[in-house]
């Protein structure tokens, strides 16, 4: 039985003729084009598929997209300013917080959702609160340290030197 | 996933009526029932979503107990002031259940209906005294879950608040998988006005008490009170997680960490 659904993504309306079965994350990469939203386990343990409903971290492959009917998306493509990253993004960069990088939209999703609740997170709180998001790269240790350097920018405060100097123009010198 | 009919009802009496299909399924939060449905475990013809039912959500405290709408979330239960003002314990086992996106749809109604062997709120349910209302009668805590995913809901029975009374004491021990964060054996400890209840998650094919801690912490509320009392390990779970006789003694452990928790 097909249906359509009706949404906001990223502040833009959308509309997409869907199956009751499809999943929100297929609509988002299949009918939409969003493919910053992966797709990992496929059983909602890995978090690579985390996106904000109403303003809430969920994961995209449990929520069916007919139950997005009326709401507010948001998704990787979403968080930063035109050209300009999220300093939730830039710290990510400035961390080296990714290696292959296929966690990485979750993992934003997630620290966004966990600065929403908690501005000031410690190292602990933000290592709980990471427990849906799997990485299996970096370690976790770069992703924790750029959540708190991207916490502490949205607080508009200056962070404190990464412990390895900023990733990010070592290799120009 | 098979293909299914779906359906929003906006009132609790077209919702009840759709179940007169008996191969109809009602999804609360969806986060047990949708990866069911992925695995082709389940094959409902239609899925009946209480999402958009009225007055299923939310917290009040209505005198000495709080009362708890079968819709509302994990993340809220573990939130909110008055769930810890009246039954803390509560609010922190809410905090312990997947993990944070999964908090945020997951539902008490969806999780004690569903009473999946390793589930946390069945523990709290039964240990708290609580009673669980549906969309015809009342049901106690200790009649509620009768099985392995079977509850004392009739067709057509749909949860929709879950009463809490004020409790003077209570703690939630849980070990738990760390990768599916379920229960391996869960126990939650209460000091009632009625006595002290352990109920014990995880371990059995449904959530149980042990008579034998409850009369030996209703004497002396102590974590040596209960060190020598051991469970016997007949049908308790085994898994390739941890064999029957693994849980029997991790019950002992965690209601004696959790009596210690108490304070």
């Amino acid at each position: 039985m097909q249906k359509t659904v009706s949404l906001t993504v990223n502040g833009k309306p959308a509309t997409a003729t869907v199956e009751g079965r499809t999943l929100l994350v297929q609509l988002l990469r299949e009918n939409l084009g969003l493919t910053g939203t992966h797709v990992g386990c496929d059983t909602s343990q890995c978090g690579a598929c985390v996106v904000h409903v109403d303003g809430e971290a969920i994961k995209a492959c449990t929520l069916l997209a007919v139950q997005a009917e009326g709401r507010n998306v948001l998704t990787i493509e979403g968080v930063a300013d035109g050209d300009t990253l999220h300093p939730m993004q830039e710290a990510f960069r400035n961390n080296h917080a990714l290696q292959c990088g296929f966690c990485t939209p979750g993992m934003v999703m997630s620290a966004l959702d966990l600065v929403k609740n908690n501005p000031k997170p410690t190292e602990k709180e933000v290592r709980e609160y990471l427990e849906g998001n799997l990485c299996r790269c970096t370690g976790y240790h770069n992703i924790v340290l750029a959540i708190i350097e991207g916490a502490t920018v949205m607080r508009g405060e200056t962070p404190p030197v990464a412990p390895h100097g900023p990733a990010h123009g070592v290799a120009a010198e | 996933m098979y293909e299914f009919d779906y359906h929003r009802p906006t009132s609790l009496d077209d919702a009840a009526g759709r179940l007169s299909d008996e191969d109809a399924k009602l999804v609360a939060g969806g986060m047990t029932l949708i990866p069911t449905l992925k695995l082709r475990l389940a094959k409902p013809t239609q899925l009946i979503d209480l999402g958009a039912l009225p007055g299923l959500t939310g917290i009040t405290e209505d005198g000495d107990s709080v009362v708890i709408g079968g819709m509302t979330r994990h993340a809220d239960v573990n939130r909110s002031e008055v769930v810890k003002r009246v039954v803390p314990a509560l609010a922190a086992m809410a905090g312990l259940i997947g993990d944070p996106a999964v908090r945020n749809r997951g539902t008490i109604g969806g999780s004690i209906a569903n009473n999946d062997p390793a589930a946390d709120y069945p523990a709290g349910v039964v240990a708290l005294n609580a009673t669980v209302r549906t969309n015809k009668r009342e049901i106690a805590a200790d009649d509620f879950f009768t099985g392995l995913f079977e509850t004392a809901l009739e067709p057509g029975e749909i949860v929709t608040a879950v009463r809490f009374p004020k409790v003077a004491m209570a703690n939630y021990q849980k070990f738990r998988n760390p990768a599916s964060r379920y229960a391996i054996v869960g126990v939650f400890v209460a000091r009632t006005s009625a006595g002290v209840r352990v109920a014990v998650t995880g371990a059995g094919a449904s959530v149980f008490r042990v008579p034998a801690m409850e009369a030996a912490l209703t004497a002396s509320f102590t974590a040596d009170a209960i060190k020598d009392i051991a469970i016997p390990d007949d049908g308790l779970n085994s898994d390739i997680h941890a064999s029957a006789e693994y849980r029997a003694h991790l019950v002992t452990v965690m209601a004696r960490r959790a009596v210690a928790a108490c304070g």
